[in-house]
């Protein structure tokens, strides 16, 4: 029993570098995990950061957390494709009859996922800086901060390795990450949700996003967070074991 | 050959892919040490065949075993003699030969990975390519890699998915020299092939697959020899010695039907031309 656990350890850790490989390697993927945070940070600070209104905040202290999701979404995108990729090549032939651990693979992509990301909320945190957010958290908050963002990093990974179990194909799999690209604006990352029709409000209040939004915004900038954070934890949590295991069974049937 | 234990045992092994039935009755065995060849058409379920050898596929019916360890039951313990080239290249694109061999020496817990690594590259010719990323390399590289990431395991039955297929006909060759010497040092080889020649050359016993049947089983041989007689060919050094020869024959009333002079087949010029020219010599 104790041999099998070191070696779902083990086996995910090798396969975790080998996502990370294929991960970094990707010009296109690389592209979308830097360059594209940092224009959609810099273009809603600078462009509507002029004409938007939310109240007596700094539109830029505002939006950090949207445009954080926001880019999660799209660079897990990569995560999706590229499991997607393992399932219709020969390679996990091969992994199979080596007799790795079942789950290292689904873990090695939701791990590399984890870290690409987590270099694209660095650098949106940093062009943030630049164009003026001036975050109130104290050190307790921060490390809250990170902790949050950590665990719904590995949420988002999952959903989009769950994707790609999803996908017959590589294109596919980006496709149906659609849903968490559109989720981050129908949500209070961009807008107040209180300036929104009824039924948006609605839509917005009880997704995910907007207390992950709000509890991110409320943590860097010394705000009441109510049960925001709770639920944000709630959601992840969820989300997270509803992903893990139902990649786990998807995988189980398309390899047998 | 001394090694006369069966390695591979199938009985009457049936799969069916929804209505389609894929395998009828499939019932050969392969001793030890030796190649086996299947040959047949596409489509005719060799690669199923394999995939249910190698673990990866469950049959509908019957029954296969690897060393006397059933490949249903005891995958695991099959899965510890065995390593399999499928069809479709399983290598990384994105990685480096090395890192791709280095990722299964990790996998498989290989004490030294790196001189192991490097070991292999070098048999396989690969040491010049090694640093580069898999996608820049030529078909024949592929294989090559994909078949040194097969052997680091050390496995005792080696399943090939059509090796040669894609290969040029000088790889093919260095191919074929390869997987002869891995059966003479023990391993048992499974191959599956649509090249009559390649069963031919290589193998010591075939089978033949036709619509998920084994349609007949054998060495080279006694395949040939089953089919009904087809006349027989004399052969002379040149055409003068061949046309005294037709003389003295019809003297003595035996009919010679026709002449025609031995030509060399076009794959005997390519390699004689190319041989004369090469410089890189490169085994598998």
């Amino acid at each position: 029993m104790y041999e099998r656990k070191t070696n779902i350890i083990f086996d995910s850790w090798v396969m975790f570098k080998r996502c990370l490989f294929i991960s970094l390697r990707n010009p296109e993927a690389l592209l979308v995990a830097t360059i594209v945070p940092f224009l959609l940070m810099f273009l809603f600070g600078t462009v509507f950061g002029n004409i938007a209104n939310v109240g007596d905040m700094n539109y830029i202290d505002f939006i950090v957390p949207g445009i954080i999701l926001q880019s999660l979404g799209q660079s897990s995108q990569y995560s999706a494709m590229n499991m997607t990729t393992d399932m219709t090549k020969g390679i996990l032939d091969r992994f199979r009859t080596l007799s790795i651990s079942k789950t290292a693979v689904l873990i090695g992509h939701t791990g590399a996922g984890v870290v690409r990301n987590s270099i694209s909320t660095l650098i949106i945190i940093g062009t943030a800086f630049l164009l003026g957010f001036r975050p109130q958290g104290n050190f307790r908050d921060w490390l809250l901060v990170i902790g949050l963002l950590t665990i719904v990093n590995i949420a988002i990974s999952l959903l989009a390795v769950m994707c790609g179990l999803l996908s017959k194909t590589v294109e596919g799999s980006s496709g149906l990450m659609l849903p968490l690209f559109i989720l981050p604006f129908v949500s209070s990352g961009f807008v107040p949700v209180d300036s929104m029709d009824r039924g948006l409000k609605l839509f917005a209040e009880i997704q995910p996003m907007t207390p992950i939004i709000d509890s991110f915004r409320a943590l860097t900038l010394g705000l009441p967070f109510g049960d925001s954070l709770w639920t944000a934890l709630i959601w992840c949590v969820g989300i997270i074991i509803a992903a893990f295991t139902l990649s786990i069974q998807i995988y189980q049937r398309r390899i047998s | 050959m001394p090694k006369q234990h069966v390695s591979i045992s199938v009985t009457e092994l049936k799969k069916s892919y929804k209505n389609k039935e894929v395998l009828k009755n499939v019932s050969f065995s392969v001793p030890g040490g030796t190649i086996y060849a299947l040959l047949g058409t596409n489509g005719a379920g060799k690669t199923t065949i394999v995939k249910i050898l190698s673990t990866l596929l469950k049959p509908d019916g019957g029954s296969a075993s690897i060393h006397g360890f059933d490949v249903v039951s005891q995958e695991r313990e099959v899965r510890k003699l065995i390593s399999l080239t499928g069809q479709f290249t399983a290598v990384d694109d994105v990685l480096t030969g090395r890192e791709n061999l280095h990722l299964i020496g990790q996998l498989i817990r290989l004490p030294d990975v790196k001189r192991k690594t490097g070991e292999w590259l070098s048999f396989f010719d690969l040491e010049d390519a090694a640093d580069r990323k898999v996608s820049t390399y030529s078909g024949g590289m592929r294989r090559r890699l994909d078949i040194a990431m097969s052997l680091m395991v050390h496995p005792q039955v080696l399943f090939l998915d059509e090796p040669t297929t894609g290969l040029d006909p000088q790889n093919r060759i260095a191919m074929w020299d390869f997987v002869k010497n891995l059966a003479k040092n023990g391993t048992t080889v499974f191959l599956t092939t649509q090249y009559l020649e390649e069963a031919e050359s290589l193998a010591d016993n075939v089978g033949i697959l036709h619509k998920g049947e084994i349609l007949a089983e054998g060495t080279p041989q006694y395949l040939k020899e089953i089919l009904p007689k087809r006349g027989a060919r004399l052969h002379f050094q040149n055409e003068e010695n061949a046309a005294k020869a037709m003389e003295l024959l019809s003297e003595h009333g035996i009919l010679v039907d026709g002449m025609e002079p031995n030509l060399p087949s076009l794959e005997d010029v390519f390699l004689t031309l190319i041989d004369g020219n090469e410089e890189d010599n490169r085994h598998v």
